[in-house]
């Protein structure tokens, strides 16, 4: 039995590879995360966003971008057979499920590396808040990352694919998204950031990621059988 | 699931949600805020309660599934969820229109219960469009078994935020239902949460009993038009998982 940690660093190294190589999904998520914020500007018909107002574009956007690159997080191996080579190998099931989840934590993060600074740009008025943000980024794409992996691992097997993944993530991070719009509101806010509530949505953020982690984790393999 | 068995409990279930109602209606006292409007409370808590705990069994009978292998618990989970979300459109009716009956709106956002409850019932709706976009029958089991699991999770985490973003944000504008109520009140609700819950559990085994006739019947079919293949089915009585 090969290591755990050799297996995982292969995968997320195959993961990274193929996405520098083939770039198939972090462009394509920039793009659409920067056209929506023009959608907002002339949707809400606002030049400047603060409060809660600019947490809500900036969590939707971050959302529905999210929603493009868990589509595709299992595509290529169930196109390309990287599911049944996977059964051949003599490794532990569940490590596909942390090298995916980190794969997918990275694509978030440099995603956001990307678009943040562009959503400040076009439309806060001061920075401060910026720097508290990333805390609130961090605990949101560990959620993202465990339960995408795992609804993208639930819908790749599927007929309907592209349609599942947004109908069965979008009720499930309604509390994720609720502790970060929550968190970040008064970090945006107008003025000086304010930290409200900041470390109980954080906690609650956690929370959910551990129950998800766990989750997902534990019910991988059943997936994965054939 | 006999019949008979089927008949007594259905006759309790009646009894018991007739007394239920009844006692809601003409014993128990009149709510000095809301009036009788208040009364729609003994059917609308009981319903959201049976459905909630539907959805978690059903997330545990996923979870045996998962574990043994036994398409039983399958079948079991599919028609917890099933009613659950049934019962789950009575919820969100009862709520508008108490809704509309105490505070003018058909639909109040401050209100975190029915808004946890909605986005909980939308999840579930999402079951049906999954289960049935998988073909093959053990695949199937096993991934609605994963759906079960993690939806039945997310249930008490998505509570917990829905009312904590209302507390945090708004103050809290409805005191909750329960804490004080008198006895005559709570008993009558509790007669009337029994009677739901027999409800539940009667059109729970309705439909078991029903899968269970069908999957009789596909398999004799089966038996009769090509005899020798029905040998791998074994006698166990596994209920067909049929769409519809």
């Amino acid at each position: 039995m090969t290591p755990s940690r050799t297996a995982f660093a292969a995968l997320l190294g195959k993961d990274l590879r193929t996405e520098i190589r083939t770039m198939r999904s972090l462009p394509a998520m920039v793009l659409f995360a920067i056209t929506t914020f023009i959608i907002f500007r002339y949707g809400l018909d606002r030049t400047t966003l603060s409060g809660s107002l600019a947490g809500g574009v900036l969590w939707t956007t971050l959302l529905f971008a999210a929603i493009l690159g868990i589509n595709r997080v299992f595509v290529s191996e169930q196109e390309e057979g990287g599911f049944d080579a996977f059964r051949l190998a003599p490794v532990d099931r569940t490590v596909l499920f942390t090298a995916k989840a980190a794969a997918l934590f990275i694509y978030l993060s440099v995603l956001e590396l990307i678009v943040v600074p562009t959503f400040a740009v076009f439309f806060l008025p001061q920075w401060s808040g910026l720097l508290p943000l990333i805390l609130v980024l961090v605990g949101a794409n560990l959620g993202f990352a465990a339960l995408g992996t795992l609804i993208s691992s639930m819908a790749v097997n599927s007929r309907a694919r592209d349609l599942l993944v947004p109908l069965l993530l979008l009720p499930l991070v309604v509390p994720l998204m609720i502790a970060a719009t929550g968190a970040s509101a008064p970090l945006l806010e107008a003025g000086a950031p304010s930290y409200e509530e900041f470390g109980t949505w954080l906690l609650v953020m956690g929370l959910y990621d551990g129950i998800f982690c766990l989750v997902g984790y534990a019910v991988f393999e059943f997936l994965l059988e054939d | 699931m006999s019949g008979r068995n089927l008949k007594a409990l259905s006759t309790a279930t009646v009894v018991i949600l007739i007394i239920g109602f009844a006692l809601a209606i003409f014993w128990a006292p009149l709510d000095a805020d809301q009036g009788f409007k208040q009364k729609i409370f003994y059917l609308h808590v009981p319903l959201a309660i049976v459905a909630l705990i539907g959805f978690i069994a059903g997330g545990v009978e996923g979870f045996r599934q998962l574990r043994s292998g036994d398409r039983r618990h399958d079948a079991n989970s599919y028609v917890f969820i099933h009613l659950s979300i049934v019962f789950g459109v009575a919820v969100l009716v009862t709520g508008a229109i108490w809704a509309k009956a105490s505070w003018g709106h058909w639909w109040v956002w401050e209100e975190p219960t029915l808004v946890s409850f909605l986005i909980v019932f939308l999840l579930y709706c999402t079951y049906y469009p999954f289960r049935y976009a998988i073909e093959d029958r053990d695949r199937q089991a096993r991934y609605a078994s994963v759906f079960a699991i993690t939806a039945g999770a997310f249930v008490p985490l998505n509570f917990m935020a829905v009312r904590m973003a209302e507390s945090i944000i708004h103050p809290r504008v409805f005191a909750s239902a329960e804490g004080s109520l008198p006895g005559s009140m709570l008993f009558a609700f509790l007669v009337c949460l029994v009677g739901v819950g027999l409800l539940w559990l009667t059109l729970v085994k309705v439909e078991l009993a029903g899968k269970q006739a069908s999957g009789q019947v596909s398999r004799l079919r089966r038996a009769l038009s090509t005899d020798g293949q029905s040998g791998s089915v074994g006698g166990r009585i596994a209920p067909e998982m049929e769409a519809g």
